[in-house]
């Protein structure tokens, strides 16, 4: 079997397209790096998911956490210490068992109980509060000059925010929220660990590259692709955000702007 | 444990709640709290360790050894933790076996990998088949704190360079004009002065540590969380003094308020030990920074 055949079976084999069995014995090199970078469909798709959903809520949670009625500020925070301080595994865990409680309950629980739905979730929630606590700190370190000059300008409200403190805000996280991107991204290996089955062997790719170590008990060919993967994975990440990085900095200066340093600081 | 316990069918309401946790699986799983503090005590020094010897290897002079430092710091990167959990729990395993395999049977002429098998002469198993069941837990758990200090070993060493650049160029350069060697100046100026640099860090990486705990379970541990996926479990009559329903919903959020409470402490401690540190010291920290998150 040449690995054009291979890459045709399996190359959408997460999705539940092309062969149904998963290869059993004389495993080739081609066939892991086909299924492990068929599983990194679902990585993608929880990451890219998680963040763009995650993106808004973590806003407004930045801005509740700075206001000012208690009301407001407080169901934020709580938010925020919830998701921040305990682990995601842990999440995982109780939000599938919650999950399953509730089907008992109501059918229409039924898909939250996958990992296509509820696993989101879990990654959504989670990733809004650790950027909504990013956005919050920039938020604080919007310079007084600026929110005055709109003051000046006349304007208030949400113009105000919408056109000076958003994008200063943006323009101050977004090097701590590229970490947090790239962090979720490596989270949503946890997914098929933790409680959320994967329904007909359709898993990510730490998954897939579990089954080869398990199955062949050589962990140096299989997770080495993964590694390989998740490298390259980062890598376009970084490309994506500097491009945005260098949008929302370009009215500054070239030796003011915002330089993208890497710092591992809010893996969950 | 309480004499009341004796016939669990006749008691309901608080007695039977009591009762049921207080049966000895129950106690084997307040039990795996301390394996998940003594895994933390064990982890955060070899990690520190392993931390500083990668910072150190990266600010080497000799090149290959500060590529090797700067490599080990940089599949933090790159590569999801959980990845290289699951891949050194079996890698370091196979190494040990396979070492031990050359030393103690030369004269073994069969390949090791057999088609799908990792085949090593018997004296070569660790633990040997024959020794008792607390040793193959041990050397299990031996195993994860490995495979944790490495992984957050290299975290802190990331930390611990940054924290080694952060110390101003005019002190090593003074120590320098004073006549020390290089290594007086790494171990007299640069170690003691670098500590308040990397204390943000540090407390950050802690609360990694203390986060990444569950995954114990991934390499094979009876810690928490195995222990409440199985007392969550539904338990028939038939099969059980305490039958009840599927549980694990709240075996797992009592594990998340656990954790909450377990950084919640952590944070107040380390704001208190970084303001008291930073007393005194001649950054903006001496003068009020917050701690870090």
């Amino acid at each position: 079997m040449s690995c054009w055949e291979t890459i045709a079976d399996y190359g959408l084999r997460s999705i539940g397209i092309g062969e149904r069995l998963l290869p059993r014995s004389d495993f080739t090199l081609c066939q892991q790096f086909t299924l492990i970078g068929s599983g990194l469909i679902w990585n993608i798709y929880f990451g890219t998911f998680a963040l763009l959903f995650g993106f808004f809520l973590a806003t407004a949670l930045a801005v509740g956490k700075a206001a000012k009625s208690p009301f407001i500020r407080k169901p934020s925070e709580w938010f925020i210490f919830v998701f921040r301080g305990s682990p995601l595994f842990i999440q995982f865990f109780f939000a599938y068992f919650l999950f399953l409680s509730l089907k008992s309950v109501s059918p229409v629980f039924d898909p939250f109980t996958a990992a296509w739905l509820g696993a989101l979730i879990v990654l959504f929630l989670n990733t809004a509060a650790y950027s909504g606590e990013i956005f919050h700190g920039a938020l604080m370190s919007v310079p007084k000059g600026e929110v005055e000059a709109a003051d000046a300008f006349g304007m208030s409200g949400f113009t105000k925010f919408r056109r000076v403190i958003w994008p200063t805000m943006l323009r101050l996280a977004w090097p701590a929220y590229t970490n947090e991107a790239i962090f979720l991204f490596h989270a949503t290996t946890l997914v098929f660990f933790s409680g959320f089955p994967a329904w007909q062997q359709r898993g990510d790719a730490l998954y897939y590259a579990s089954y080869f170590a398990d199955k062949t008990f050589n962990p140096f060919v299989p997770y080495p692709i993964l590694a390989g993967y998740f490298i390259l994975l980062t890598l376009a990440i970084i490309g994506v955000f500097g491009l945005v990085n260098r949008r929302l900095n370009r009215h500054l200066p070239d030796a003011q702007k915002g330089r993208m340093k890497f710092r591992p600081n809010v893996i969950r | 444990m309480f004499s009341f316990c004796t016939d669990p069918q006749s008691l309901d309401g608080l007695p039977w709640l009591a009762c049921y946790l207080t049966t000895g699986k129950h106690m084997a799983f307040y039990a795996s709290f301390g394996t998940v503090l003594i895994l933390l005590a064990i982890t955060a020094p070899v990690a520190l360790a392993f931390g500083f010897l990668g910072a150190t290897a990266a600010r080497a002079r000799f090149r290959p050894l500060a590529w090797l430092g700067k490599g080990y710091i940089a599949i933090v990167r790159g590569v999801p933790d959980i990845a290289f959990f699951l891949f050194f729990v079996i890698a370091l395993d196979q190494a040990f076996e396979w070492i031990r395999h050359k030393i103690k049977c030369p004269d073994w002429d069969q390949p090791i990998r057999q088609g799908n098998d990792f085949v090593v002469c018997p004296a070569a198993k660790l633990p040997l088949s024959t020794s008792p069941q607390i040793w193959h837990e041990i050397y299990g758990f031996f195993l994860a704190v490995l495979t944790f200090a490495i992984v957050y070993g290299a975290f802190s060493a990331n930390v611990l360079y940054g924290a080694m650049r952060a110390v101003p160029k005019a002190q090593l350069e003074t120590a320098e004009a004073y006549g020390m060697t290089p290594r007086q100046t790494f171990w007299r100026i640069l170690v003691p002065q670098m500590w308040i640099y990397a204390l943000p860090g540090l407390s950050n990486l802690w609360m990694i540590l203390i986060k990444a705990t569950p995954l114990l379970f991934l390499l094979g541990v009876e810690d928490i969380v195995y222990w409440a996926r199985e007392l969550g479990a539904a338990k028939q009559a038939r099969f059980s003094d305490y039958p009840h329903g599927d549980w694990r919903m709240w075996y797992f959020l009592a594990l998340l308020i656990f954790y909450l409470a377990f950084t919640k402490l952590s944070e107040v401690v380390l704001a208190r030990v970084t303001a008291r540190l930073s007393h005194g010291q001649a950054t903006l920290g001496g003068t009020g920074r917050s701690a870090a998150p």
